[in-house]
């Protein structure tokens, strides 16, 4: 499948009072057309700053990409002039966010926010993109989608609210879909409801869709391939199957086994991960995970381990076998 | 169990909030019913998990126990003593037994005390220790939480949260209190994280005997920490057993929905469940249905269950259940 967007050496900085703090050190990912791709880590770990920054959303100051490029339909998102990214944001790359309270505006009607990016991207007439509304509206789940068209974001409940966001994000038929963490603010049987309402719509539409959570969880419901960040780096890329039963990175076999399981047999004690995520006030020039690592070796504090394959469209950035213990 | 087991005994529990309109002239308009007749006991040196979806009262509940809201009806005893009946200063009394560690560690520290000083008020405020013997017991009280004693005079915002958690836990276990409502203590907390501070929850009831009452929205770690498990829906509870018991056998088909509900970490178990979506939400605790509360999003419901109030009653051994159609 090719590619649809393609990023290469992603960094990213904010210039804050203590110095400034590196977020995002050197990020290289595709998207493939029609898959969902999740991107799991802690908070802090630069998961939602990779794709701001592929999207220019990053305010500067302090934020500032430094390097790196992002390809869609082989243009570079970074290097193009604002009026054209404009054209392709909403329309053929569009967002969902994490707060469904905060990312609407408060004094205009949903109608009036819905139909915004259909007047402003394909120029419909209003009364044409009323009824597009509608109808998005309705495959969306929400009940009586006309009358609700003029009712204002307050009077819709959190998951609800959600909804209304999706269908907003996805009425310009976009053909990559981010959500970053869709569903944090919402009460899991809700969450449920909008995991299995973007499923359904992928299929339906055809899109891509780029899904960012802290949930190990959620992510093996709903996406194909994964990405694991830390430190502001991906330290593994692994298909969704294989990071349950084939992690390869410290990293990751230190999160999943700090996860109590509901199908889990017996009571076994949780097996944490001691210390704590780095303070990224310096580019890292070894292993930022080397100091919390249960398989340390001499060369993980000297050297920063690339992205290597490890097994079948699995890639680890760690020196160490984690079966051997030594260097692989 | 035997009746000498039980450290805390609820009964018929309720906490209505008023709706007041007007300024000068106020008024009721209403009430929120957050917490409508519930009972459970919680066994000494046992966890009970409280689960349930935001506003569904479980953490009223645990304020309401220790008498943090002053409940509407209904008793908690603690022991032999029913704590609603207690006057203001047998009830401070009583407060040194039982504590309580919050959910957000950014808010629930005083931010211009030293941590010497928020661990060791609860020791000054009931006359504990003073002078040299309060320093020394802070100091282990906050190694037994895992922090470094020198820390004592450092500030709540030099600490990750995970860190200040731990100065929560040290504050509330000051006074050596025999039971602790833990409300949310690590939904605030990073994934690795969370697992550090539920491990320290659980050396230190093991060491202390203590007994918790867990609330949380996270089932796969309430069923990590408790021995029972009580799922609340609206304000009342749905279903109350032992843990294993819960998880093989749900039987209120709330319950049921919340489990399906919960993404298991592994992507083939996953791809293998069969999921209950439970259509609509919460209705308002204001203007609770009829009958049932939980009818209005209940995948099996009937007539009868708009009609009267189902009962909490035992349907197995140490099984309780709401629901008309079990």
């Amino acid at each position: 499948m090719a590619n649809l967007l393609d990023v290469q050496n992603l960094e990213t900085q904010f210039q804050t009072n203590e110095g400034i703090v590196h977020a995002v050190n050197g990020v290289s990912f595709a998207l493939k057309e029609g898959e969902t791709l999740g991107i799991v880590g802690e908070s802090g770990c630069g998961k939602s700053v990779t794709v701001m920054s592929i999207l220019r959303l990053i305010p500067a100051p302090p934020g500032r990409v430094v390097a790196g490029k992002a390809f869609y339909a082989e243009q570079d998102l970074l290097q193009m002039p604002d009026d054209e990214l404009r054209h392709l944001l909403g329309s053929h790359i569009s967002m969902v966010f994490q707060d469904p309270m905060t990312s609407f505006n408060p004094v205009l009607t949903i109608g009036r926010q819905l139909i915004e990016p259909l007047e402003i991207h394909q120029g419909m007439s209003n009364k044409h993109a009323y009824d597009r509304a509608v109808e998005m509206l309705s495959l969306v789940g929400i009940p009586n989608s006309r009358e609700r068209l003029s009712a204002y974001p307050h009077q819709f409940s959190g998951g609800m609210r959600q909804r209304v966001m999706i269908a907003m994000a996805l009425i310009c038929s976009p053909q990559i879909l981010i959500a970053d963490e869709p569903t944090t603010a919402l009460d899991v049987t809700i969450q449920a409801q909008i995991v299995e309402l973007v499923k359904r719509l992928r299929e339906e539409l055809g899109m891509a869709v780029i899904w960012i959570t802290h949930d190990l969880g959620i992510i093996a419901g709903i996406a194909q391939r994964v990405l694991v960040m830390y430190g502001g780096l991906i330290v593994e890329e692994v298909p969704v199957v294989e990071l349950y039963t084939n992690p390869r990175h410290p990293y990751t076999i230190g999160l999943l086994a700090s996860l109590p399981r509901l199908d889990a047999m017996e009571h076994r004690r949780l097996a944490s991960i001691d210390g704590l995520p780095p303070v990224l006030l310096e580019k890292p020039a070894s292993c930022p995970f080397a100091p919390r690592c249960q398989f340390v070796l001499e060369h993980c504090l000297h050297e920063n381990p690339p992205l290597r394959t490890v097994g079948i469209d699995h890639y680890a950035a760690c020196w160490v076998d984690p079966d051997t213990r030594k260097e692989r | 169990m035997a009746a000498t087991d039980i450290l805390i005994r609820v009964e018929n529990l309720v906490k209505y909030f008023p709706i007041m309109r007007g300024i000068i002239f106020q008024k009721q308009i209403g009430s929120v019913h957050a917490v409508d007749d519930v009972s459970f006991n919680i066994i000494e040196g046992e966890t009970l998990g409280l689960v349930g979806e935001s506003g569904c009262g479980k953490s009223t509940t645990g304020r309401a126990i220790l008498q943090l809201q002053r409940p509407t009806s209904g008793h908690v005893f603690f022991k032999e003593e029913d704590l609603v009946t207690l006057k203001r200063n047998d009830l401070r009394k009583m407060r040194r037994k039982m504590q309580m560690i919050f959910q957000d560690p950014y808010a629930s520290l005083n931010p211009r005390m030293t941590v010497g000083e928020i661990v060791g008020e609860p020791l000054t405020i009931h006359g504990i220790d003073r002078g040299k013997e309060l320093q020394d017991h802070v100091d282990q009280l906050l190694h037994m939480v895992g922090l470094d004693p020198a820390y004592a005079n450092r500030y709540p915002h030099e600490f990750s949260g995970g860190q200040r958690q731990r100065i929560g836990v040290a504050r509330a276990l000051s006074v050596n209190p025999s039971f602790v409502v833990c409300d949310e203590p690590i939904s605030a907390l990073d994934v690795s994280i969370q697992a550090q501070v539920v491990n320290l929850l659980e050396d230190l009831q093991n060491e202390l005997h203590l007994t918790y009452l867990f609330i949380a929205h996270d089932l796969s770690m309430v069923r990590h920490i408790s021995k029972h498990v009580a799922v609340m829906y609206l304000g009342i509870i749905v279903e109350l057993t032992d843990r294993d018991e819960l998880y093989k056998h749900p039987l209120h088909p709330y319950t049921k929905a919340l489990l399906s509900a919960i993404p298991i970490p592994d992507a083939l178990a996953e791809a293998k469940r069969q999921r209950i979506i439970l259509q609509g939400e919460v209705p308002s605790p204001v203007n609770p249905p009829s009958g049932c509360r939980f009818r209005t999003r209940c995948p099996i419901a009937q007539k009868k269950c708009g009609e009267s109030k189902p009962e909490f009653r035992e349907v197995g051994s140490n099984h309780y259940v709401a629901c008309h159609l079990v």
